[in-house]
């Protein structure tokens, strides 16, 4: 698991936490504003602390937050925060192979860990799943690396925001560091002109649908970059085999 | 300290702490052998920049659901700064965290300073 001295030891350890604290610092100011929203909803200073500590995914928790605070009945909220988490659905679809080597414990403490950030930079780095025993340890020690910086700066920062809740208004716009980061990652992920095509697709997918409720413009921008860029790679590939035959 | 704890919220907050890991896991979870076919396995290649795209765009040209009017807003110029600043420090090992750092220095003054 993720504190395993194998891990500590391995150099991916290293390069994973570097990774995740380049983001770090706007991830954090999610994660302040996250503690603050928590506490400004009407939570108790316990039922904050606890939120942040476990539920650690921000959308769902500010999802959550309104409806527990309008006295929505319970099955609302958590259908709520399912349907705000359901593209982590997708991204456990990608991660199956480079988990199933894993007893079911530690599956599910590193997917219980694996936010957003942790996926997309495991999946730039290590863009095949590992089949030698020196790879897998290779990937288990990045994703150690980078979800526990994550996981520490995440929960420091929320920890903070729910302290400074009165101090830090919302207007101030502090959150806005958080696209930033997520910004820097995406451009660091373009490295093919399909991609290019996947991420302008699903940007107008996602304004276009953005009325949908619980964040599901973004499982549909998903889909339909997805469903785009294996069209365009297929059309291409048809192409080149016509190109090819009549030479 | 603030506000009364009660056992609801504190078991509506345990649930989705749960969801949090059965969405994460979900196809994980199961070890029978079973594998995606090869045309998904493609195509989640795609998935994470996409993803990113899909959360990023609606925050720089949306407000309260509505497309932003006019091109006085901080967030584009931020966002251009931002980019600016990546594709040219591309190469270098913290090129997110200038990203960050370029973005909120255009970000704050124009936000805070201008009111944009």
């Amino acid at each position: 698991m993720f504190w395993r001295p194998a891990f500590f030891r391995h150099p991916e350890y290293r390069v994973g936490a570097l990774d995740a604290l380049g983001a770090a610092p706007g991830l954090a100011a999610w994660a302040l504003m996250t503690g603050v929203a928590m506490v400004n909803s009407g939570l108790s200073t316990f039922e904050s602390v606890l939120m942040g500590l476990i539920v650690f995914a921000g959308s769902s928790q500010l999802a959550a937050i309104p409806l527990i605070a309008a006295g929505a009945p319970m099955w609302v909220v958590l259908a709520a925060g399912f349907c705000v988490n359901l593209r982590f659905v997708v991204f456990s679809a990608h991660m199956r192979p480079y988990m199933m080597h894993l007893p079911l414990r530690e599956r599910l403490l590193t997917g219980y860990l694996m936010t957003d950030l942790s996926y997309v930079q495991f999946t730039r780095r290590h863009p095949q799943p590992g089949g030698e025993p020196q790879q897998l340890l290779a990937q288990q020690a990045y994703l150690a690396g980078n979800c526990g910086l994550n996981w520490v700066s995440w929960q420091s920062f929320t920890m903070l925001g729910i302290v400074l809740a009165g101090l830090i208004p919302a207007k101030w716009g502090l959150g806005f560091a958080g696209i930033m980061a997520l910004l820097g990652v995406m451009f660091s992920l373009a490295s093919s002109p399909l991609r290019w095509v996947s991420a302008g697709v699903a940007g107008a997918a996602a304004v276009v649908a953005f009325a949908l409720p619980f964040k599901l413009n973004i499982l549909v921008a998903i889909a339909a970059a997805v469903a785009m860029s294996l069209l365009l790679e297929a059309v291409h590939q048809a192409r080149s085999a016509s190109s090819e035959s009549g030479a | 300290m603030s506000g009364e704890t009660d056992l609801w919220t504190v078991s509506v907050i345990v649930g989705l702490a749960l969801i949090t890991v059965l969405t994460r896991s979900l196809f994980f979870i199961s070890s029978r052998p079973w594998q995606l076919p090869r045309w998904a396995q493609r195509g989640l290649q795609y998935a994470p920049i996409a993803a990113m795209a899909a959360v990023i765009v609606p925050e720089l040209v949306m407000t309260q659901g509505q497309f932003i009017q006019g091109w006085q807003d901080a967030r584009i110029f931020a966002a251009v700064a931002g980019a600016a600043w990546f594709l040219t420090h591309r190469a270098q090992r913290q090129a997110v965290l200038g990203t960050i750092v370029a973005g909120m220095f255009v970000y704050l003054p124009l936000h805070l300073g201008w009111g944009w």
